[in-house]
């Protein structure tokens, strides 16, 4: 049986109905055509589904849609302002050029967003730390933790 | 993931009928649950989602004691002041648990009500003496872990809140697997009015309670003293990640280090 679910994603109010066995990914994905979120592995490990749920990073593919009810999802296409100006973070990435193929990059700025609202000071090692849930497979990661310390200065402006 | 039916009680009870007369599973964060049903390990026809429960919800010191619901999350946990200033070494835990999006979702009824072989909350529950409330009874931590994935709870029965005396020192230390990140050996040290406790997951199919090594730090709650214990290998896992005699050898070892830790 369907199960119907309200929530706000980037901003809007939605009103779904779904399998229950809908994975919040492929709500966003399938039925909301937010194709900006990734599945990588689709085993809750690489962290390319990350968006957030009520403020706090997720992991997409390993969330029933249903957990979602009621909440408030962002995802990489809720981050830029109206007139397109790119959030700090994702201009980091673009400026440092932290990617390669940018599979995962979606998720690296969401989870690279929670991790400044937490530790908006975080040195090196507590951005390597943070990002542990978020796996790429091109860069070694330097340009992408070089990219989280200048997304945080700039979201600190 | 094979079809199921969700559904949604407001309340424990409701939640209670519905697992009775579904023989359903309870869906607290999910984080080992959904990935179990999407591979089709679990194949629950009904699953009854917790998330709606507020009695399964807040961390309140009480007492002697420090009371977590059920559906709080490892982060949550991580970051109470309540648990940092009564018993840090159970936020250090928590903050080790899987990544922060894992954090951020699964909670500690949820890992309790599963009970892994390599998660990290049942040493916690079985070294600090903890008890685990649930909707029908209060179960001693020695009475709660039954073996590999098997637990005390009746197929109806909910966990509630886990109740943790404050010890007077307690300290997790934990060798991960570097691929996974769940522990090739756990070792939760307390020393408490009582005495010493000293609870090991990871080693075999359910964490256990190490006699030698609490023997050793009731004499001297030193690191020394537990580094010297041999622990017996006979009943530890094998695989490859390790030989019994590779867990045996790294439980002393990982003793030693949260007897440090715990200062």
């Amino acid at each position: 049986m369907a199960v119907t679910l309200s929530l706000t994603v980037n901003g809007k109010a939605v009103n779904a109905t779904v399998d229950p066995r809908t994975l919040l990914v492929e709500l966003l994905r399938n039925q909301l055509g937010l194709t900006g979120t990734h599945v990588g592995c689709d085993t809750g490990q690489c962290g390319a589904c990350t968006v957030h749920v009520d403020g706090r990073a997720v992991k997409s593919c390993n969330l029933l849609a249903a957990q979602a009810n009621g909440a408030v999802v962002v995802t990489i296409e809720g981050l830029a302002a109206a007139d397109g100006t790119m959030h700090p973070m994702q201009a980091a990435f673009k400026e440092c050029h932290g990617l390669q193929c940018g599979f995962c990059t979606t998720g690296m700025v969401m989870s690279a967003i929670d991790l400044v609202n937490r530790h908006p000071k975080a040195s090196e090692a507590t951005i390597r730390e943070e990002l542990e849930g978020n796996l790429c497979r091109c860069t070694g990661y330097h340009n992408i933790v070089k990219a989280v310390a200048q997304g945080a200065a700039a979201m600190a402006k | 993931m094979y079809p199921f039916e969700l559904h949604r009680p407001a309340s424990i009870a409701d939640a209670a009928a519905l697992l009775a007369k579904t023989g359903g599973k309870a869906l607290a964060g999910g984080q080992s649950l959904v990935a179990a049903m999407k591979l089709r390990l679990a194949q629950p026809g009904h699953v009854v989602d917790l998330s709606g429960l507020a009695e399964l919800k807040g961390i309140r010191r009480e007492g002697d004691a420090v009371s977590i619901g059920a559906m709080s999350r490892h982060a949550d946990i991580a970051s109470s002041d309540v648990v940092k200033g009564a018993i840090p070494a159970l936020a250090a835990l928590a903050e080790g648990i899987g990544d922060r999006q894992v954090r951020n979702v699964g909670t500690i009824g949820g890992s309790l009500a599963n009970n892994d072989p390599a998660a990290d909350w049942p040493a916690a529950v079985l070294g600090l003496n903890a008890t685990v409330h649930t909707n029908k009874r209060k179960v001693p931590a020695d009475e709660y872990f039954r073996g590999m994935y098997e637990t005390a709870l009746a197929d109806d029965e909910i966990i509630v809140s886990v109740s943790f005396p404050v010890p007077k020192k307690a300290a997790y230390a934990k060798f991960p697997n570097p691929a996974s990140r769940f522990a090739l050996v756990g070792v939760f040290v307390a020393l408490s009015g009582p005495g010493v406790r000293v609870a090991v997951t990871g080693a075999a199919s359910s964490v256990f309670r190490c006699k030698p090594l609490e023997d050793a730090l009731a004499r001297s709650f030193t690191a020394a003293a537990a580094k010297a214990v041999k622990v017996d290998a006979a009943g530890l896992n094998a695989d490859l990640h390790g030989s019994p005699a590779y867990r045996a050898h790294l439980v002393s070892v990982m003793a030693a280090r949260a007897v440090t830790s715990a200062g």
